[in-house]
């Protein structure tokens, strides 16, 4: 896609595994990639996908320090066990997902380590895609300290009664007066979770209470279609998608 | 995941993953995303054994159409075998776990 840097410009950057501080303090593990450089650079904690913490959400990482943001991928398996990202994120998907109370004690940690690191700007952001793209709207309206979230096709931020397990005891929806920071939204009019009219709820909400939102919706476009990796990819939405995202961004972040 | 649709069942069997058997004790069945079948969602079938952490697993993903043959397929074999008298069971109950350096 399009990008600032020039070809006589010079680029570097780091990327590596780190340990944090999650949930009740537990140390977790943790990508973390950014330019080389004294920044001051906005950070963005950025939430895997249901299917684990896996090489596309490296390299989605590495693309946000690529575009000068000192990016965290917290681990939210990391008390799952370990193995290779598909069995582990199997085992969280037979347990019907991550708790969302430790989900969002892991966002928290990984703001704050953002927040400690002496090359990031005082803004930062979260993004997410599939449960993390309701991971992400959960933590704009639950945590403090967040200036932009960037929700992709999340999925049961809407949920029936019927869907609430102690685990995931509250709809986010519910939430949304709580919201904190702007909002971008990303989502395919052709997807099951959530459907397009589960988001006219997501957006109707959004407008009761008053809160700065901008969403997209793509025709031809089903869940997931970021994922390079996967048959739901669409290149024509997703490079839209990551152009809307970074715009909004730089009005929010920098 | 996105539909959060899952449900475990206690199984007793072997499953192959990889050149080695091992006993599997559960079966995690879901209605979510798959990893490899190229839909949005499946009819996802692990065969685990927890207690040997996460890499013990033995994985199928289905569509919905071969799931629900797949069920009338195992119900007729079943059945078949029960009207033959040949059917052979026993309870699912923990196995000793079979150890490869003793075979």
């Amino acid at each position: 896609m399009a990008h600032a840097y020039q070809t006589d410009q010079y680029e570097g950057m780091i990327a590596e595994t780190v340990s944090m501080k999650g949930h009740n303090g537990d140390a977790i593990n943790a990508y973390v990639a950014r330019p080389l450089g004294s920044g001051p650079f906005p950070g963005m904690v950025v939430i895997h996908h249901a299917p684990g913490w896996d090489e596309w959400y490296r390299e989605c990482t590495r693309k946000f320090a690529h575009h000068g943001f000192v990016a965290i991928s917290p681990n939210l398996y990391f008390r799952d066990g370990h193995g290779t990202p598909e069995d582990v994120g199997a085992k969280v998907r037979a347990a019907g997902g991550a708790p969302d109370a430790r989900v969002l004690g892991d966002l928290d940690g990984a703001n704050a380590l953002l927040r400690s690191l002496p090359y990031v700007s005082r803004k930062i952001g979260v993004f997410g895609t599939c449960s993390g793209g309701r991971q992400a709207f959960l933590a704009g309206c639950r945590l403090k300290g967040l200036d932009a979230v960037i929700e992709c096709w999340g999925g049961r931020v809407v949920m029936s009664k019927e869907e609430l397990t102690p685990s995931q005891p509250v709809a986010p929806i519910e939430y949304t007066k709580d919201l904190s920071a702007p909002i971008l939204g990303l989502f395919g009019n052709e997807d099951k979770s959530p459907t397009p009219e589960q988001v006219n709820q997501h957006e109707a909400e959004l407008k009761k209470h008053g809160k700065p939102y901008e969403f997209h919706r793509y025709d031809g476009a089903g869940h997931g279609f970021f994922y390079y990796d996967r048959a739901a990819y669409r290149q024509e939405q997703a490079m839209d998608g990551w152009k809307k995202l970074f715009a909004f961004t730089d009005r929010t972040l920098r | 995941m996105c539909t959060m649709i899952a449900q475990q069942v206690k199984i007793l069997g072997r499953g192959k993953s990889g050149p080695e058997w091992f006993d599997v004790r559960e079966a995690n069945v879901s209605y979510d995303h798959p990893y490899d079948l190229p839909l949005e969602h499946a009819l996802n079938i692990d065969f685990v054994n927890e207690a040997m952490g996460p890499g013990a697993r033995v994985a199928v993903e289905l569509s919905v159409d071969a799931a629900r043959q797949l069920v009338q397929t195992i119900q007729a074999v079943l059945a078949e075998a029960d009207q033959r008298g040949v059917l052979e069971d026993c309870p699912v109950v923990p196995v000793p776990v079979r150890d490869p350096a003793a075979a």
